[in-house]
């Protein structure tokens, strides 16, 4: 491994270092490779074990062979220490990813995406003394990967706490400001570091400031944003942490930590916009406008009623219907009705009614956050039917069930050009020849905005837990 | 400025990697159904902990002969990073399975 195989710019290089690089490569390709296997169904599974592989590769060699410029390999002593870090984390992370709930999914990737934030900080705190004086362009990328490591880990510890039900919405119009000032806190720090020109040792108390700063303002930039906006921010965060990955890789010029952060990055941010763009809102908008707060255009309607009903008419409606279509939301993850709700749907099933799955883009709170509910509950994919192919059968689907949704089904999206959601794409559930609503009471939704769907004529509400609602129903169904 | 464009020529490698990564990225995942949008993420979110290789080349090169904060600030770096990879790709792995059993 200590054999010199050549010369580069004057500088000798092993086949140890040759090895080592060539390892990186595989490991980006694999990323890559992990990546693009992921965004197929036949193919995720093995996508997400290469990408896996990728990375053990790259942590083995980089153990074994990683050389820092004085030519020192890792001494045996360090070797132990990191591989009791590895096992700690490793065993900590297997069993979490285990044990947790398949519902408290969206927690569990915050919190993972959390631990990715706090180590790409620590990464950039420690290694910001090691910055020669100076060299502008190494500080720069270590307080950039400081300042998004840490936006990144407490944002993501915040809406682990908010979608664990730990912590509640705030929102006031002064955050807006607020925030405003601490970006503009962490910006003047920045530039005060890059600029004193003082040695990065004398600066040391500069990047804790910095590394406070960041840290509150993760919390505040998260704090205010509305339940129903979480998929977007999850998203976003995800790929702050894969930037932030990169930034770290800048400063060890380390091509797979690079490319690995980088696809991250944009993957992210696609996703993000993707999200965005399923509600018909900027993502400027979705992080300074949280939702509820001034949706003062917006129409109050003046109530109406709303209409009950029985169980027995419910499930009379239900059997005889030709085509049902289940609308789920947030209320189903939280009631933890995914098993009943496939249970009622095979019991229709059974009796000949055609039912599927309407998943709106940005139901829930994660992306795609209905779509692992309803696996988890067996029901078969193809049965869940994406909003824009769904909505065209709507006229002719005879009972539409609302299950703990709410503005994605609200037709003030369409008609109300004032409504806070006017132009988001809804799945048109008011179509429907006949609508149940099952609501865990008369509020409103996250969005805080009167849903005229339950005034409407077609509309008929079951009151209660959502899971309480489906078993009676199951039940009513199954004595017929 | 002067120093930045150094820097720049210094990494051009590194910055010509990540101006095409970023379209690759893109690239990558375009037109990628909805249901897999959360097993997408989670598996991205594991190769951000990528990071552990920072960790472990700081640690590799920490002075372990002596206990200070920066080393124990590394070792919760490259536990935080393992956190990230492990959990990440065994909560992915957990979602296909269960979109897997329905395909049969």
């Amino acid at each position: 491994m200590e054999q010199v195989l050549g010369n580069l710019n004057g500088i000798d290089f092993t086949l140890g270092e040759t090895i080592l690089e060539l390892s990186y490569l595989i490991s980006a390709l694999l990323f890559v490779f992990g990546l693009k296997l992921l965004s197929h169904p036949e193919t995720a599974r093995r996508g997400n074990f290469f990408a896996a592989a990728g990375m053990l590769l790259a942590m083995i060699t980089t153990l074994l062979l990683h050389k820092n410029p004085a030519g020192n390999g890792i001494s045996l002593n360090n070797v132990w220490i990191i591989l009791a870090a590895l096992a700690v984390g490793s065993v900590l992370g297997w069993t979490i990813a285990r044990r947790v709930k398949m519902t408290a999914m969206p927690q569990l990737v915050s919190f993972f995406n959390a631990s990715g934030g706090a180590a790409s900080a620590l990464v950039a705190l420690l290694e910001f003394p090691n910055a020669s004086m100076g060299d502008q362009g190494s500080i720069l990328v270590t307080i950039l990967g400081l300042i998004i490591g840490s936006v990144a880990f407490s944002g993501s510890m915040i809406a682990y706490g908010k979608l664990d039900g730990k912590i509640g919405d705030i929102f006031s119009g002064i955050m807006k400001y607020v925030n405003l000032f601490l970006l503009l806190c962490i910006v003047a720090i920045a530039a005060f570091i890059m600029t004193s020109g003082q040695s990065p040792a004398q600066l040391n108390w500069a990047i804790y400031l910095l590394l406070a700063v960041s840290l509150i303002y993760g919390v505040m930039f998260v704090m205010p944003i509305g339940g129903a906006d979480m998929p977007v921010v999850i998203s976003l965060l995800n790929s702050f942490t894969g930037i932030a990955a990169t930034m770290a890789g800048f400063i060890y010029n380390n091509q797979a930590m690079i490319l690995g952060g980088i696809l991250v990055g944009a993957a992210g941010t696609i996703l993000t916009l993707l999200m965005c763009k399923a509600m018909n809102r900027s993502l400027l908008n979705v992080i300074i406008g949280a939702f509820g707060g001034d949706g003062g255009s917006a129409v109050q309607q003046e109530g109406g009623v709303m209409k009950e009903i029985s169980l027995s008419d419910a499930s009379i409606l239900l059997s005889y219907s030709k085509s049902v279509v289940i609308v789920p939301g947030y209320g189903l993850a939280v009631a933890q009705a995914q098993h009943v709700c496939h249970e009622l749907e095979e019991l229709l099933s059974e009796k000949g009614v055609s039912v599927r799955y309407a998943i709106h883009p940005v139901a829930g709170r994660m992306p795609g956050h209905m779509n692992v509910l309803l696996a988890e509950a067996d029901v078969p994919y193809n049965q869940l039917v994406e909003m824009e192919n769904i909505n065209p059968d709507m006229p002719n689907t005879d009972v539409v069930i609302v299950i703990g949704a709410n503005d994605v089904v609200n037709p003030a999206a369409i008609t109300d050009p004032g409504s806070p959601i006017a132009g988001m794409p809804i799945i048109n559930a008011h179509l429907a020849k006949n609508i149940i609503v099952m609501k865990r009471g008369r509020g409103k939704g996250y969005a805080g905005i009167e849903n005229e769907l339950f005034f409407d004529d077609k509309t008929r509400l079951l009151f209660g837990n959502a899971k309480d609602s489906l078993q009676n129903l199951a039940n009513e169904i199954k004595s017929l | 400025m002067e120093q930045l464009l150094i820097y720049f020529f210094t990494y051009k490698e590194a910055i010509f990697i990540i101006a095409l990564s970023i379209f690759l990225g893109i690239e990558v995942i375009s037109n990628v159904p909805s249901v897999l949008h959360t097993p997408l993420m989670s598996g991205a979110n594991a190769i951000s902990g990528v990071i552990i290789i920072g960790g472990i080349i700081l640690v590799g090169h920490a002075d372990a002969s002596k206990i200070s904060l920066e080393l124990i600030l590394g070792i919760f770096a490259v536990i935080f990073g393992t956190l990230n990879v492990v959990g990440g790709f065994v909560v992915t792995d957990r979602m296909l399975e269960m979109f897997k059993k329905k395909k049969k």
